[in-house]
Formats: structure tokens, sequence, C-alpha cells
């Protein structure tokens, strides 16, 4: 009786899962990046932030904006660190709308960076904290636990999960994409090798220059990941040393009462 | 205040006889942490410190974030973004905000199965027990307001999902839903509302807590032996307890910081671990998510609630009888309340003369099926909709139901306990015993 009812329930979870196999035929591969950002002791690489702050802005802010961030925090510690002087000049190559004089001036280092230019293209401030759900909607996020995946690796592999192939749909060209929830994705492919010059020297390639503004799009999402690294590890050393003085304590507390003493 | 003999508070010196007189707060303070405590108590019974702790950082956290939080569809979003990130700790504060929810609830199922394995509701501790469920809902309601509040997608379809269950009630039913919205839809007065609510409910927790804390102060701790402490004299009151200052609270505190090192590593180094990601998209009306589930503690209630669908037999009697009143959805929302209501029943459900669920074996088994029920309840409620998950979640259902209608009832009559231990003392001693010098 008990092994029919094992057996049955296994038929049940065995069809289940086909029935679902063949409903969504395409699954989106997200490979694992080792990321510097990861585990508990992980921080942002600021060589890499400043390198994929060049990507963003010579690539994904034609038309993305980071509308979160200020032209300041790129002088912020824990993130790409640029000068007060570097941050002036990286703020005025933009022209931005001030709405007390109503015109557009050259930008300083309060203004936030613009909004995207184009309807419909998603803000990417918070882009790598907004996506991360891998083994499915319902995964139980066992990657995410072990392996440190989270939005970046998603930014990564959908920069570079672009196949080549393309369709059109009601009038606009759709693009295969091996990485974005049902494969056909509206953004043309973004980067292609040698897009951008680095100043000094560093890798260009499609894949490296990938690698970079996913990184710095995690900084855009979480400019306090290295302070919060740090504060949770000084909290798990001070509790630890507090737990062991505590546990002393009440071990001498007791001991008479438990006759050990 | 507590019905245990011990020694009670004495002014000795002048000033403290003129406030005595006049109001005896420092003797209340004194007898509330000097009253008895069993001895044997186990690592089970620090959950509630654990959860007055947590209250009280949930308020101080949450009063501070309101001081930078704007209640305002179009500025909701950006303000959380502002306290991440301009705000000085603001990243801290939001963070141990948003996680102490999880620590919360953790904390308080451990407590509520705590309850359900000893027998701790059991006469007297009925009010205790009752107090405490009301509190288990007053945090599912605050849980629900505050995650509303950043209005990111999960906030807004989370609104319009849990309040759409209110829409169910048959004929008064959409009036109510709009009663609570405040409007047709999920908006800006909802957010209002909700937001007053999230700051209102936790000061109506602290009121319940107080008097949680003062019922079983009046009938004394329940213990892991299941016996109650003897009391006709303070000798013997001393044979079986130990006062709650210093022996349990350093105990409680020791345990407490345990726990908050797995708070800390949490919040430190995954804090949207146990969040939703799509949360980090602003709320847009006009995109429904693919999925809209629940945090995680509400997930066990979420599955009973859609386990029932109009090709169940129950719902379709339930159906036939009513005249159709009681449709499908009705019947969900009937069965998320009742799951509750049959647990807060448990103390007259039970019919066992015996406390602890360690002296009694067919119990146990039956208690961690229910357990095990839980967490399976708790993994289906994040499924998508649709076979094999409705069914499985139908059995579960079925079995919550079952357990505190029909197995503890009949479980009293027909089980054979074992005989639990005469005293406290008699306890404490089979675990520690007495030197044979004394």
């Amino acid at each position: 009786m008990f092994k029919k009812l094992i057996f049955s329930a296994l038929i049940v979870l065995g069809t289940g899962s086909v029935a679902v196999a063949e409903k969504n035929s395409f699954y989106p591969v997200i490979p694992d990046v080792a990321f510097s950002f990861e585990g508990p002791f992980g921080t942002f690489d600021r060589n890499q932030l400043q390198r994929g702050l060049q990507v963003f802005t010579q690539g994904c802010a034609v038309c993305h904006g980071v509308n979160f961030v200020a032209f300041r925090n790129l002088g912020d510690p824990g993130g790409p660190e640029m000068t007060p002087e570097q941050v002036k000049a990286y703020a005025a190559q933009f022209d931005i709308y001030d709405p007390e004089k109503d015109e557009y001036r050259p930008g300083i280092p309060t203004d936030m960076f613009p909004a995207g230019s184009l309807d419909g293209v998603p803000d990417l401030s918070l882009m790598a904290k907004a996506r991360y759900g891998f083994s499915g909607p319902y995964g139980t996020g066992i990657n995410q636990l072990i392996k440190g995946m989270g939005g970046a690796e998603y930014i990564n592999a959908i920069l570079t999960g672009y196949t080549g192939e393309e369709k059109e749909e009601y009038g606009a060209i759709l693009y295969r994409n091996t990485a974005f929830p049902g494969g056909w994705i509206a953004m043309p492919p973004p980067l292609f090798d040698g897009m951008v010059e680095f100043d000094p020297a560093a890798d260009n390639s499609e894949a490296a220059m990938a690698k970079d503004v996913s990184a710095f799009l995690m900084w855009t999402a979480e400019p306090k990941l290295m302070q919060r690294k740090k504060a949770g590890l000084v909290a798990v050393l001070f509790l630890s040393f507090l737990a062991v003085m505590l546990y002393l304590t009440n071990k001498k507390l007791w001991a008479k009462a438990k006759r050990k003493a | 205040m507590s019905g245990i003999p011990h020694d009670k508070y004495e002014p000795k010196t002048k000033p403290e006889k003129w406030l005595h007189k006049r109001l005896p707060i420092v003797g209340l303070i004194y007898d509330t942490i000097m009253i008895p405590t069993p001895k044997n108590l186990n690592w089970m019974w620090i959950w509630g410190i654990v959860l007055v702790f947590t209250l009280v950082v949930q308020i101080v956290t949450g009063v501070i974030l309101a001081m930078h939080y704007t209640p305002n569809v179009d500025m909701a979003f950006a303000s959380v973004e502002h306290i991440m990130r301009n705000v000085n700790g603001g990243w801290l504060l939001r963070y141990v905000h948003m996680n102490g929810a999880s620590l919360f609830f953790i904390a308080v199922y451990l407590h509520i199965f705590r309850g359900l394995y000893y027998g701790s509701y059991k006469s007297p501790r009925e009010v205790t027990w009752i107090i405490g469920m009301l509190i288990y809902l007053a945090m599912m309601a605050t849980g629900f307001l505050g995650y509303v509040l950043p209005w990111g997608q999960m906030s807004f379809w989370g609104a319009t999902v849990i309040t759409g269950l209110f829409g169910a009630i048959p004929g008064v039913g959409e009036s109510i839903q709009t009663w609570l919205l405040g409007g047709p839809a999920v908006d800006n007065p909802t957010l209002n509302r909700f937001f007053a609510l999230h700051y209102l409910l936790p000061f109506v927790i602290v009121g319940l807590v107080a008097l949680h804390i003062w019922a079983f102060h009046t009938t004394g701790n329940s213990n892991p032996a299941g016996v109650e402490v003897r009391r006709t004299s303070k000798k013997e009151v001393e044979k079986d307890t130990l006062p709650f200052w210093p022996y349990f609270v350093i105990k409680d505190l020791y345990a407490l910081v345990v726990v908050l090192i797995v708070f800390a590593a949490i919040v430190g180094f995954m804090p949207n671990y146990l969040g939703h990601p799509d949360n980090y998209k602003m709320a847009d009306p006009l995109v429904t998510p693919k999925y809209i589930v629940p945090e995680w503690y509400y997930l066990p209630f979420y599955a009973i609630l859609r386990a029932f669908t109009d090709d169940v037999l129950v719902v379709q009697i339930a159906s036939l009888f009513t005249g159709g009143i009681i449709d499908a959805k009705f019947f969900g929302v009937l069965a998320m309340f009742g799951s509750i209501f049959v647990m807060a029943l448990v103390p007259w459900l039970d019919t066992s003369r015996v406390r602890s669920g360690r002296y009694r074996p067919a119990f146990r088994f039956f208690f961690w099926i229910l357990a095990f029920d839980f967490m399976f309840l708790m993994w289906l409620g994040a499924r998508p909709a649709g076979e094999p998950y409705a069914s499985l979640a139908l059995a579960g259902t079925a079995y919550w139901f079952a357990y505190f209608l029909v197995i503890l009832p009949l479980l009293g009559v027909f089980e054979r306990p074992k005989a639990p231990p005469e005293t406290i003392e008699e306890d404490f001693d089979s675990k520690y015993p007495p030197k044979p010098a004394e």
C-alpha cells in the first residue's frame, strides 16, 4: 500500500514536470561569473568600476539612465572613487535640464544622472538587484546562496547572450538572446570588440566590457555594498566575542544549581 | 502579580517608601523580573526574549525610517532609495528593518510550535495562548502593510491580491475592499492609510505583549515537563524554580546574541536573499508581474488559500448548499482564516490530560507531521498554480485541519501516555543528579 502511494506520487511529480517542460521550451541561460564583490569579504574593484563607467557612458547611456545615482557618487568611497576634478569634468559632459532657469546647462556634481532618452527603456540604477531569480521565479535561490549569483550575472549574460538571429514582429526587430526571458529581446547587441578604448589600456573585448559594466551596475544598485559587508563582519566578530563571554557567564552562574561546581 | 509565592519588594529607604505609597512601580518591576521560573526550561524557551528584542528593534528602526520616508505614490520608491543612498546609515536601518521582519516571524513560528509541542496552551494558560494568537495576527497585518510601503512591484500587486481577499466576502465584500483601499484600486489613499496603520499596529502589539506577559506571569511559565510548580510553600517553590534574574536573563541574553550572529550575517552579507527582486522595480499598475509571491512567512497560509479551486468537492458542496454564496475564492479565504482560528482553539481541542509532548509518543508522531506539513505548505505556497501542487496543497491543508479538529481530540481519548515526573525538581534532578555527598 505504502509502496503504491509513493509510486503514484512519483508518477504525479514526473508527469507534472514533463508538462511544465513542454510549456516553456526556452530556458534562459545565466552563466556564473566570479565577480570580485561576491562573498562575505568581496570588494568592488575600483579600476573595473571606472572601466564599467566608461562602457556605460559610451554604450548604455545612449538610451538608458541611472536616475538614482548622482555624479558626486562617482567620488564616494567604495565606488569608482574618482577625484573631485574628474567628477566635475565627467558631470560637465552631460546636458542637464535646470527647472529653476528652465534651460539646459552642463551638469555639476550634485546633479543626478539623466533619465533614459527613449520611452520604455528601463532605468538601470537598480537592475542588478531587480533581477536575480535564476532557478526560475520560484527558485529557492540555491545558486544565489552557494555561487553568489546575482543581477550582475544576469546583466553580463544579457550582454553576451546574442546569437546573431533576428526576427521582425509587429514592425519591431527582435534579437535572439539566450539569457532574456522568452528568448527574444528588443535591445540590439550593445557591445562589440574594441568599442571603448581604455586608458590605461585594458582588455576591451566584448566579454571583458560586459563584465566591467555589469560590475559597475552592481555598484549603482548597491553603492554601500563594501560598507555593508564591513559592518556585517565587525558585527559578527563582536557578537561572537559577546556570545563567548555570555556563555561563560551563564555556565558559571548555573554551575551551582546544576551541581557542576 | 504572580500566583507563585516569592519574596516581594519591600521599600527600605525613605524615598523608596515615599514613592511606593504613591506609585508601586519599583515593586512591579522587581516582582516581574524576580519571578520564580521553572528551573528545567530548555533552549526552546528563549524565543520570547528574542521576540521582545525584535519588536523593540523594529519600532526603533521603523520610527527613524519614517522620518525619511514619503508616503506618496510618486515619491515613496525614490524616498526608500534616498534612505539607501543618502541618509547616514540609512542602508543599515532599512536592511535591519526589512530582515527584522523575517527574524520576527522565524522566532514567532518557533515560539508557537514550542507551545504546541509542550502543550503550553493547556489550562490554565488558555488566555496567554489566545493573546499570543492575536499578537500573531497583528504581526501578519503589520508585516503586510509594511511590505506595501516601498511601493515596488510586489508591494503594489501584493496589496491588490490581499485586499482582493476581502472582496471575496459575499454581499459586502466589494464595499469593504473599497473602504480598505480608500478607492476603487490600490492608489495614493491606500499607501497613506497603510503607512498610518503600519505605524500604529506595532504599538497595539506592544500592548498585547504586555498582556501576554502579565497572563503567563499570573499562571507561571509552562515548562518541558508539563507539571506545575508546587506552590504550597515558599520552600517548595524554591525547589522547583530559580528567579528570572539573573538565571534566565543571562541564559536568554546568551541565546539572543547567538541568534543575532546569524541575523548580522544575513544583514551584512545577503540582505536581499529573503526578499523578492521584483520589489526593486517601482510599482506599475499597468504591468502585472508574471508571478505574485508573498513573503516567505505568509507562504503556508497562501498555500491554504489557493488550495481550494472550483473542482474541489468540498467547495462544490459548500457552493451547492449555500446557493453559490460560498464560491471557491471565499472558501479559500475562510480556510485561510480558519486555519489560524483552529490553532487558537487548540486549548479546547486537545483533550489529553498530559500536558507535555515529551510523555505522549503518539502525539509526538502527529506533531512532527504537522511541523513537516507547515514547511511543506510553505514550499507549496511558492509553487506556480496548477498540478501537482494544487492537489498536494489540498492534502497539506487537510492534514492541518485534521490535526486540530480530529487527531488532537481523539488522541486524548485513545493515547496511552507515559507517566510525567511528579515535580519539576524530579525532572531537573534526572538531568543534573545531586552529588552523592549532599
